[in-house]
């Protein structure tokens, strides 16, 4: 058979797999090149996507690295239930934790009361608490330094003898049952002035002095920022939110400096310190790590190594991750949607749930498939590549299907009454001319792709997402951009990619259009 | 040569053919006519084994067509469907040429034999490497009928190869497809809906009506001896040109 008989596919789809499993092979070689390195016990700390626990998150890290482990950071990984369920999987070892979270929030519904209790449920889940780190981060009122100091306020109970101040509280502080109404029944409050309002605007509220107090947590960075004064809860209304680290039961074995390290912090981060290190994070944008090494340094007296990355490395690896993301994501999504298109188009009822199952995976909000997958795969680039696999799909089986079905029903039968074999008839004839729709699919699925691959950092995949989720955390436009930028400009070369392999793929009889008819 | 026994085939309440008897033998030309809709397509469609009648049988020299003995005998037709189905991702070269390739034909062979059908259907050349958006009405009807000779057919099926060409250029085609016809010898069933170019083609002509076989003669026969009203007004409606042809072509 001649170069030309043979149609424009056969020799391209091989190229495609080619590429594929030499990157899979890669990914393969790196991870095994990571593995053999080190003999330094390997431990994992997690922490969630807002800054106070990013820091704590470094803390933990350069006190394990101080310990002997090698330890390594996965920072900003979405929220409480996804570290819960990364821990329990053994994709992290430790990260910190709040014991109201755990009592309210993740082990609700199992009753758990006191200390002994919450200790006992932990435990059967293989998992192990340390002692409270210090400080409480839970709901508080917040007063201006010069009211509190005029009228001596220091406690809730101080609050109550002073039924003119005004009160702004935010709308959720309001609302919620255990917040304003329970507080005000509790400490016996009679203020008349009380509103709800957005939390930013209280703060403004109590900057330009026409408010007096406010909700907050008590850790916040705002604390220090409005030079506030928190008023201690002397009758214990809110329940209790002290800062522990949860760790794997196991890691005592496996690294037991470590867990013997962990101790080294109890009750040695006051919450006054806490603030101070979330502003000098959130408000001052210092990297967490060097926070954390200073904070070390003053309390523990040892000096951490911090490692700092620069800009363009920053850029430069969340590029690396992002190409790895969409790429073995939407090459794995070519080869199994296409089959996936054709059998649908030959097999009308096959053809009808092929195209509902993968319509259905798209109905799942991205950030529910991200969660989904952790028990399944934990957590990092793999859950994150099944996720966008997923997603991948749809527009690929969607395109192949329709690009086939579509085609004219002369040269449907021309094909058949020529005498050709199935296989051959869609080889040599079927999917060159629907190669147009086929690539069409593809183009989408790679621009949907670079979009929902951003969130694969809230699962700890990195990419464009980390800046992104960093530049929110600190409110940063500048780091939001960092990646936001390079994820548009991505989707912008993809599909440039794609329209340059539109002229080189699909058969130029076809491209000719009607023009020269 | 061709045997349908009794075929019938049906489409939900349509009766695309219904009880078919026809016998075409070796080396003859038979005309399919109709109004639009009376089943020839389908008809073709049952020859080449590409639908399964629903009853009845059909032979091709003696030999039963099954779905297990269609994709084989297929090779022995050269089908020209209604349309052309040219391949429009290949120009007309990769047209004709797609199934000896597949065969496993060497180059010399194919080009020896494209060679043969260029000038046999008096096809530009030139045009071999012209996409079919690139050909002329024309030239692609050319290039269907190239492409159903490609393998040497014993039995051609053709399904109006000459629709939606003007006057001059479907005469010109005519006389050049009659020519091929007689030259090779071929046992021909040719689809058109039109009674003149049935009757330039072929003295035997089957008129069919809504899946069944009206009568089968030549074109006199039609004129004169109608075998009821419907023959007589499909007739009529072709009258003026038949008048002359009905003179030199019966
Ligand atoms: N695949 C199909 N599904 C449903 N009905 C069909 C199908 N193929 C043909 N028919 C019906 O069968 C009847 C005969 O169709 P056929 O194509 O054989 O007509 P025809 O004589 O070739 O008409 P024309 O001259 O318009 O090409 C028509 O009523 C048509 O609608
Ligand atoms: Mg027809």
């Amino acid at each position: 058979m001649g170069p030309r008989g043979r149609g424009v596919c056969a020799p391209r789809r091989g190229r495609d797999v080619r590429s594929l499993s030499s990157l899979l092979l890669l990914c393969g070689l790196a991870l095994l090149a990571a593995c053999a390195r080190d003999t330094r016990p390997l431990v994992v700390v997690g922490s969630k996507k807002f800054t106070e626990s990013v820091v704590l998150g470094e803390l933990l890290t350069q006190l394990a690295q101080e310990s002997g482990a090698s330890a390594v950071h996965r920072a900003e990984l979405g929220g409480s239930r996804i570290l819960f369920d990364a821990l329990q999987a053994g994709q992290v070892d430790l990260y910190p934790e709040y014991t109201g979270t755990l009592r309210e929030e993740l082990l609700a519904g199992e009753g758990v009361r006191t200390p002994a209790e919450l200790a006992a449920a932990l435990a059967r889940r293989g998992l192990r608490m340390s002692a409270p780190l210090g400080f409480n981060n839970t709901y508080a009122i917040g007063v201006r330094r010069e009211t509190a100091e005029r009228l001596g306020l220091r406690t809730l109970t101080d609050l109550a003898r002073h039924p003119e101040l005004r009160l702004g509280f935010s709308n959720e502080f309001m609302a919620r049952a255990d917040g304003w109404p329970a507080l005000r029944r509790r400490y016996g409050l009679s203020h008349a002035d009380v509103r709800g309002l957005d939390h930013d605007l209280a703060y403004r509220g109590l900057e330009s002095g026409g408010l007096d107090a406010t909700d907050l947590y008590s850790t916040d960075a705002e604390v220090r920022r409005y030079d506030l004064v928190v008023l201690e809860d002397d009758l214990k209304h809110f329940p209790d939110y002290q800062a522990v680290v949860l760790f794997r039961a196991d890691l005592a074995a496996r690294a037991p400096a470590v867990v013997a390290a962990l101790s080294r912090l109890d009750g040695r981060i006051s919450e006054r310190e806490m603030v101070e290190m979330n502003a000098r994070a959130r408000l001052e944008h210092e990297p967490p790590g060097r926070v954390a090494a200073d904070f070390l340094a003053s309390e523990l007296g040892f000096r951490a190594e911090v490692r700092e990355e620069g800009w363009g490395a920053r850029v430069l690896r969340a590029t690396r991750e992002h190409l790895a993301l969409v790429g073995v994501s939407l090459g794995a999504a070519i080869v199994v949607a296409i089959p996936l298109g054709v059998l649908a188009a030959r097999r009308r009822r096959v053809g009808q749930v092929v195209l509902a199952a993968v319509g259905l995976v798209q109905t799942v909000p991205s950030l529910a498939l991200l969660v989904f997958m952790i028990p399944l795969l934990g957590i990092g680039t793999w859950p994150a590549v099944v996720a966008l696999f997923l997603y991948a799909l749809l527009p690929i089986v969607r395109a192949t299907h329709a690009g086939l079905t579509g085609l004219p029903a002369d040269v449907r039968e021309a094909a058949e009454a020529l005498g050709l074999p199935p296989g051959a008839r869609l080889r040599l004839v079927e999917l060159p001319m629907a190669s147009g729709a086929i690539l069409s699919g593809i183009k989408t699925s790679a621009v949907i792709t670079v979009g929902t691959a951003t969130l694969g950092a809230l699962i700890g995949a990195g990419g464009y997402g980390q800046p992104i989720l960093t530049g929110i955390r600190l409110a940063d436009v500048g780091l939001i951009l960092e990646g936001a930028v390079p994820a548009a400009v991505l989707a912008l070369a993809a599909q440039g990619v794609f329209e340059l392999a539109e002229r080189w793929l699909v058969p130029r009889g076809l491209r000719l259009g009607g023009a020269e008819r | 040569m061709l045997e349908l026994a009794g075929v019938s085939k049906h489409y939900g309440a349509v009766e695309a053919l219904s009880g078919v008897d026809l016998v075409v033998p070796a080396g003859q030309t038979v005309a399919l006519i109709g109004p639009s809709g009376c089943g020839k397509s389908t008809l073709l469609r049952v020859l080449s084994g590409l639908v399964m009648p629903d009853s009845g049988r059909v032979r091709l020299d003696g030999q039963e067509v099954t779905p297990a003995s269609a994709p084989a005998l297929r090779r022995r037709l050269g089908f020209v469907v209604q349309g052309g189905g040219l391949f429009p991702h290949l120009t007309a070269r990769g047209n004709v040429a797609l199934m000896p390739r597949y065969l496993g034909w060497t180059p010399e062979r194919v080009a020896a034999r494209l060679e043969a059908l260029v000038q046999l259907t008096r096809f530009p050349p030139d045009g071999l490497e012209r996409y079919p958006v690139q050909l002329s009405g024309g030239q692609r009807q050319r290039v269907a009928l190239m492409r159903a000779l490609m393998l040497e057919p014993d039995v051609l099926l053709l399904d109006e190869p000459l629709g939606a060409l003007d006057p001059m250029t479907r005469a010109e085609l005519q006389e050049d497809l009659r020519e091929v016809f007689q030259r090779l010898g071929k046992t021909v069933v040719l689809v058109t809906h039109d009674l003149a170019e049935a009757a330039f083609f072929s003295t035997r002509l089957v008129l069919l009506r809504e899946g069944r076989v009206v009568q089968v003669g030549s074109l006199n026969e039609l004129v004169e001896k109608p075998v009821d009203d419907f023959v007589t007004r499909f007739v009529r409606a072709h009258r003026t040109v038949p008048v002359a042809l009905a003179m030199g072509g019966a």
